[in-house]
């Protein structure tokens, strides 16, 4: 008997069945959002990490401080504060643009530091060799230095960004209506677990397997260290 | 002084003159004067710390000098308003450690440059890449990477990619320095045939018999100044200074 509310509660089939097209849509706007965030924040670490490439006290304090602060700030309030706050500063914000912005700043500092040490483990010879032969400093860094950056951190990239998916739920503070949100709903309109349940669930099945993705280049970057 | 050894004396080629070098307290080069006419065969030895690869890399601005001025064919190399990615076109390098793009195979390597500082499509950056892979004897290895090369091949690939630009003249940073040494032959004989094309180089290396071999000039560089130069004949086998007969009998003991 216990089990039979216990399962009523959390896996009802009925209840799956009525919330389904709820949760369907959350779906669809958690994937648009990560597709949103993720070339964004991307964007934005690229930016940082090939600006700290440029020794530039002027350049460096500045970008110190930025890092720093989107790193230091809790994803959650940074969201909270730019979309409560920026119409303050005279800036009406939608849901859309409050969560692309909050992610910018604090995904774009995460990728940034990643890329960072990316780019700082492709020795300085290649740099040198690329500017030798006619590339500007832009085309080297495009076409020598990120390439392999990128190779030598690709699993914290890809850890990152498996963070950065699932970190798209916060959105639902400021009733963007992503999967966690979506769910939510459903939950207080039937009164009933299952919709959370089945949230859980699309979750893990969107992102177990870039999990095992990224286990199996960790293993091999393991390996190629020994 | 003007070196009376210099093959056909045209106008030269490269003229350094009066070239300073600080790295901070560090006074690494102290008005070093090098003039390079065409087609000359410049080999530039001296104790590690003399200064000689930093010469060699200000010649391309790789590193700025503190003072002096520099003419690579017929271009003032360190004003400002110089487009200084041109003129580089024009001066090839080849280090040490190969520098290969390892991501990239050899012919990838020799391309990047044709493609994105010339300009050239693709199929026709590719095709004189692979033309140049031919001249240091590597056609038949164009699709390897870096990493499936042997020392002495990558510095092939690497000669390469640098005469695929057709210089006016080549600069070399000790290029058989990090190679085993059987496989030192191989890049000393593509060496060899680029100076029978008649190219200009400057060679900063170890190789004595090289030099007495195939060197026009000789400069011997000690504390970050040109002790002597002359004729290889003359700097190694009858050194005019103290530190250049102890520099060479060192060297030689090896």
């Amino acid at each position: 008997m216990a089990w039979d509310d216990f399962a009523l509660a959390f896996f009802s089939l009925d209840i799956l069945r009525e919330a389904w097209p709820i949760l369907w849509a959350g779906f669809v706007q958690t994937i648009l959002l990560s597709l949103t965030v993720v070339p964004l924040g991307l964007a934005g670490g690229i930016i940082l990490a090939v600006l700290s490439t440029v020794r530039h006290p002027l350049l460096r304090w500045p970008l110190m401080a930025w890092v720093d602060t989107f790193r230091a700030i809790p994803p959650l309030v940074l969201l909270v504060f730019v979309y409560a706050g920026l119409p303050f500063a005279g800036l009406e914000v939608t849901a859309w643009t409050a969560v692309a912005i909050g992610f910018f700043l604090n995904t774009g500092a995460y990728y940034g530091e990643i890329l960072r040490a990316g780019i700082e483990s492709v020795p300085g010879g290649q740099m040198e060799a690329a500017r030798s032969t006619g590339l500007t400093r832009g085309q080297a860094m495009a076409c020598v230095i990120l390439p392999q950056a990128v190779r030598n951190v690709l699993p914290d990239l890809i850890s990152n960004t498996l963070e950065v998916v699932k970190l798209t739920s916060i959105a639902s503070v400021v009733a963007l209506p992503e999967l966690l949100f979506q769910a939510r709903q459903a939950q207080s309109v039937t009164y009933n677990a299952t919709p959370i349940v089945a949230a859980a669930v699309i979750y893990f099945l969107l992102l177990w397997p870039v999990v095992r993705l990224l286990s199996r280049l960790e293993n091999r970057q393991l390996a190629g260290r020994r | 002084m003007p070196s009376a050894s210099s093959p056909p004396s045209q106008a030269p080629i490269i003229a350094a003159r009066g070239i300073h070098k600080h790295f901070g307290a560090l006074h690494v080069l102290r008005g070093v004067d090098l003039v390079v006419a065409e087609r000359e065969f410049v080999f530039i030895i001296g104790p590690s710390g003399s200064g000689k690869s930093t010469l060699l890399r200000c010649l391309n601005r790789l590193e700025e000098p503190s003072a002096g001025s520099i003419t690579i064919d017929g271009t003032d190399i360190l004003d400002r308003r110089t487009d200084i990615n041109a003129a580089r076109r024009r001066i090839g390098m080849v280090f040490q450690s190969f520098n290969l793009y390892p991501h990239m195979t050899a012919l990838g390597n020799v391309a990047l440059a044709l493609r994105k500082v010339i300009g050239l499509p693709r199929g026709e950056a590719e095709a004189r890449a692979a033309a140049a892979l031919e001249r240091v004897h590597l056609a038949d290895r164009a699709g390897h990477t870096p990493g499936q090369l042997s020392g002495g091949q990558q510095q092939r690939v690497a000669i390469a990619r640098a005469i695929a630009l057709e210089p006016r003249v080549m600069l070399f940073d000790e290029p058989t320095s990090a190679l085993d040494p059987e496989l030192v032959g191989g890049v000393l004989q593509v060496m060899r045939e680029l100076r029978e094309d008649g190219m200009t180089m400057v060679v900063v290396s170890h190789e004595m018999g090289f030099a007495r071999a195939a060197a026009d000039r000789v400069v011997f560089m000690a504390d970050g100044v040109i002790v002597e130069q002359g004729p290889p004949e003359q700097v190694l086998g009858a050194p005019l200074h103290d530190r250049t007969r102890a520099f060479i009998r060192q060297v030689e003991r090896h």
